[in-house]
């Protein structure tokens, strides 16, 4: 019956699912304190349940899951309340502050942890920083069902306090979804409203630090603030609606835990090695799912945004020439050699320009010298109207002088509005072509 | 920690087995390093036996004095230093709010460190050497604080969240590497383990060396560039229209933060690294507002951390010196934040309650004096007219008596009869002066502020306690430059 039990099961599906279940727990959490701009208040609390959890440690006497989360939730609250009277009382930097009160907590954790560790071996430093998701094995009584009450009460006992927080978590995300956006977005409005943002703030810290305590076992406490804040920075620039943020950061952080799950067990074996620590890879997976989502977030990506630029860029080119050709037109130039463009036009991309403008079938060419094609004609004379008209509105209902137009006309030609019909002739005393006749 | 043999035994597939025996191996490698961080010290049997027990005075005299051995003694001098320059270059961080990246910085130093030992294995050098070591954590802290930067910078991200994320993923890169050099064939990697926690015991004479040497030159580059990190520090709009180079100027204040992290990561290990930078610039800022006193002040609270946390811990049986060192800089910290005399929150919370108990007192006269103005100076004030301020001015029940007995000391109430008392001389004068600054501000602002009469009163009270005599002169002089009529003084009253 024991051969029945592949061993994905046995070792790899209770470090996984712990894996995933804290990445989602921490990321729901995170969202939070990544749009009220407090991520280092996460970052602060997870360095400084050390010690609330050491002295729990102490005074219960064994790993009592009710001690511990009294200790985190203790030492969280402790430490937003420190941070928040250093910062008032003292007058300091809200950086400063939070950095003078979590590096002494962690301080003092890990002196605490010292004096422990003499005594007792069940608690150690070392597991407090990377975690020992490896080590959650699923280890059944023989002939076992999977779901028989044997099999599950072998579930190392993490997996279940990761579990209640999950719920938790969720329980918070969707009872106060709508008080914590307004307290999000916009803290004295929601304070008006007699949403008590102060409570909302030290329910959400008590919140965090269960997670830092529920999750250091697997991951970690320092890539606890991976979890916490990547995912959901990720998240922040893939969109800007609350609830997909949400769903995006959850469906991060958990793609986040199988991919480093995967690349720190499964991928080195692949190649013959042993495999690396798991917790840490989780954070780099959620690290470089973050670095993907900053170079190619649709909207607020770097790489799209360098694309459109350009793409926008030598639309503006491309309409230039069209309309300087046309105003050449209207001066009875009807081709212009190639390369005479500079000195008709001014400093310019323009054998590009031609080139994909010739593409667009705008301008056509012999060779040596380019004219407009009649959808160019009529695109350059939309584009120089709209010029003419901006002039003329930015002069009569502005009330700019004749000579400062141009330029803002300049940059209005190449948006797709314009002014209602104006005059027929613009300030400069030229004619404003029409919309449809030659 | 799960002792390897608990692992269970049962090989059920020869698959199962090997990734078994693989975390076996693992579990036995964190176990000795377990072992070896805990080598030099006795297990005692149970925590009353781990219980501190303190030195002999002639034993900690001597480590205090640097006879403690030429190792302790190197250690104390080397976190001395240390000490002093964290303290010096972590003003500049403050000034500049750049502690948390400061610790962004030293988090993300650990990839470098397990990189630098790697490279250093594959090349066949000694890769446990600091300065090869340090160069590694430099590499990758400036590499995080550039992403911080690109960020920032770049995408919609705030500075907070950047932080954070460069602090975990660094880190979180650091901990997968770290588990490569343990599983693999690298020699002794067990050394690398303590640049997170620290191992000052470890530090030898040239580590020592070289710590103090780039303390020394930190120190000097912050001494000889004071006034340009000063005023980039304090207006870099300012700096950069004078035509100081900000951006080179920033670089060199980074510069030097990720030199003091890199040289502290063997003593205090690069998770309280920071600490160093922070809290003795923050505690010195509670004694005064001179930069130049601030940076002196800083570096000797740093140093005095260092020294004192490093004695500490070389006297005490399994202290380790980077915790010790911290709480010691926490404790100064905490001093300094109560007791410091002029931002301390002892010296701020007197002088409020000084200000509020004057202002009391000034309230309770003016009534007394405007009860007397209407009803007759030999008339007594009823002590139901008292009440009636407290609860106007919501008093607790202590406030009345407290103050009664206060001004009674003061003489400025005379007696206290049966129905109520008198004011003395001294407290009708007060009462009018305070009567009289009320009727001034509140013409002032009617006649200045165009604030309807009916507003007045309440900013009024806030202002009449704080005018000196020389404002009220002007007050008078610019009322009746306008024709507004100014109320008289009463006799005694100025």
């Amino acid at each position: 019956m024991d051969q029945w039990w592949p061993v994905f099961v046995r070792v790899d599906l209770v470090p996984l699912s712990a894996g995933v279940l804290a990445a989602m727990t921490c990321a729901l959490l995170g969202n939070f304190l990544v749009l009220r701009r407090q991520s280092l208040m996460g970052d602060a609390i997870s360095h400084s349940v050390l010690p609330g959890l050491v002295i729990a440690f102490l005074v219960a006497g064994s790993r009592n899951p009710g001690a511990m989360f009294l200790g985190a939730a203790t030492a969280g609250i402790a430490t937003a309340v420190l941070v928040e009277l250093v910062r008032t009382l003292g007058r300091v930097e809200p950086g400063a502050a939070m950095g003078v009160v979590f590096s002494v907590l962690f301080a003092l954790g890990v002196l605490l942890i010292q004096q422990a560790a003499a005594e007792n071996v069940d608690l150690d430093a070392g597991c407090v920083l990377y975690g020992q998701l490896e080590m959650l094995f699923w280890e059944p009584p023989a002939g076992a069902a999977v779901f028989s009450p044997e099999a599950l009460a072998t579930i190392p006992r993490q997996l279940w306090t990761l579990c209640g927080v999950f719920v938790l978590t969720v329980l918070f995300n969707g009872v106060f979804y709508k008080e914590m956006r307004v307290v999000c977005f916009d803290p004295a409005y929601a304070t008006s409203q007699g949403i008590g943002a102060g409570l909302m703030h030290h329910a959400l810290m008590v919140l965090v630090a269960a997670a830092t305590v529920a999750s250091f076992e697997a991951v970690g406490s320092i890539l606890v603030i991976a979890m916490l804040i990547c995912p959901p920075a990720a998240a922040r620039l893939l969109t800007d609606r609350y609830w997909v943020q949400i769903a995006v950061s959850a469906v991060l952080a958990a793609a986040s835990g199988v991919l480093g799950y995967w690349g720190a067990t499964g991928l080195p074996g692949l190649f013959g090695h042993a495999g690396v620590n798991a917790a840490g890879g989780i954070a780099v997976a959620s690290g470089v799912l973050l670095t993907a989502a900053v170079f190619a977030a649709p909207r607020h990506g770097l790489l799209p945004r360098l694309l459109r630029r350009r793409r926008l860029g030598r639309d503006v080119v491309i309409e230039d020439l069209v309309a300087s050709l046309y105003r050449l037109g209207e001066r009875g130039v009807r081709s212009i050699p190639r390369d005479r463009l500079p000195r008709a036009l001014g400093r310019g991309e323009w054998d590009s320009a031609s080139a994909l403008a010739g593409k667009r079938g705008l301008i056509v060419s012999d060779g040596r010298t380019i004219r407009l094609s009649p959808a160019g004609q009529a695109f350059g004379r939309d584009l120089v109207r709209r010029h003419r008209l901006w002039e003329s509105f930015l002069v009569s209902e502005a009330g700019l002088a004749v000579d400062h137009v141009h330029e803002t006309a300049e940059h209005l030609e190449h948006l797709p509005i314009e002014p209602d019909r104006g005059p027929d002739i613009d300030p400069h005393g030229r004619v404003i072509p029409g919309q449809e006749t030659e | 920690m799960i002792g390897p043999t608990e692992i269970p035994l049962a090989a059920v597939c020869s698959e199962c087995a090997k990734a078994l025996s693989a975390v076996r191996e693992l579990l036995a490698f964190a176990t000795a390093d377990t072992a070896l961080a805990h080598q030099n010290v006795s297990r005692p049997a149970s925590l009353t036996e781990a219980g501190v027990s303190l030195p002999a005075w002639d034993e900690l005299s001597r480590i205090l004095t640097f006879r403690g051995g030429m190792n302790t003694s190197t250690v104390i001098a080397g976190t001395s230093l240390l000490g002093l320059a964290a303290g010096v270059i972590g003003v500049f961080a403050l000034l500049r709010k750049r502690s948390l990246v400061a610790d962004a910085l030293s988090h993300a130093t650990l990839p470098g460190i397990v990189l630098a030992f790697l490279a250093a294995a594959a090349l066949g050098f000694d890769g446990r050497s600091l300065p090869l070591l340090m160069s590694g954590a430099v590499v990758t802290g400036v590499l995080g604080v550039l992403c911080i930067q690109m960020l920032v910078r770049h995408t919609r991200l705030h500075e907070d969240a950047a932080i954070g994320i460069v602090l975990s993923v660094f880190f979180g890169a650091g901990v997968v590497l770290l588990s490569v050099v343990q599983t693999g064939t690298h020699g002794n990697a067990a050394g690398l383990n303590h640049f997170i926690y620290g191992q000052t015991a470890a530090m030898s004479r040239s580590d020592a060396v070289v710590m103090g040497g780039i303390g020394i030159a930190a120190i000097v580059t912050a001494f000889v560039m004071l006034k340009e990190i000063t005023l980039v520090c304090f207006n870099d709009d300012f700096a950069r229209v004078a035509g100081w180079p900000v951006t080179a100027i920033d670089l060199v204040i980074m510069a030097l933060v990720v030199l003091v992290t890199a040289s502290g990561l063997q003593a205090v290990g690069l998770l309280l690294v920071v600490a160093m930078l922070i809290i003795p610039p923050v505690s010195a800022r509670f004694w005064t507002d001179r930069v130049r006193l601030l940076v002196v002040l800083s570096g000797v609270f740093g140093a005095l951390g260092g020294y004192l946390g490093s004695v500490v811990s070389a006297s005490l049986p399994r202290q380790p010196a980077g915790a010790v060192i911290v709480l010691t800089s926490g404790v100064l910290f905490v001093l300094s934040m109560a007791f410091a005399p002029k931002r301390g929150v002892l010296a701020t919370g007197l002088k409020r309650f000084r200000l509020r108990v004057r202002i009391a007192g000034d309230h309770l006269l003016e009534t007394a004096f405007e009860h007397a103005r209407d009803h007759g100076d030999t008339v007594a004030v009823p002590a139901d007219v008292l009440r009636r301020l407290a609860r106007r001015r919501g008093w607790p029940r202590y406030v009345l008596p407290m103050l009664v007995s206060l001004l009674r000391r003061r003489g400025l109430i005379a007696r206290r009869g049966p129905t109520g008392f008198l004011l003395s001389p001294e407290g009708k004068a007060a009462g009018a002066r305070v009567s009289r600054n009320h009727l001034l501000w509140a013409q002032y602002l009617v006649s200045h502020a165009d604030i309807a009469p009916s507003h007045v009163d309440w900013s009024v009270d806030q202002v009449e306690h704080v005018l000196t005599p020389g404002l009220v002169e002007g007050l008078e002089r610019s009322l009746r430059d306008r024709g507004v009529a100014v109320p008289p003084r009463t006799e005694g009253a100025g």
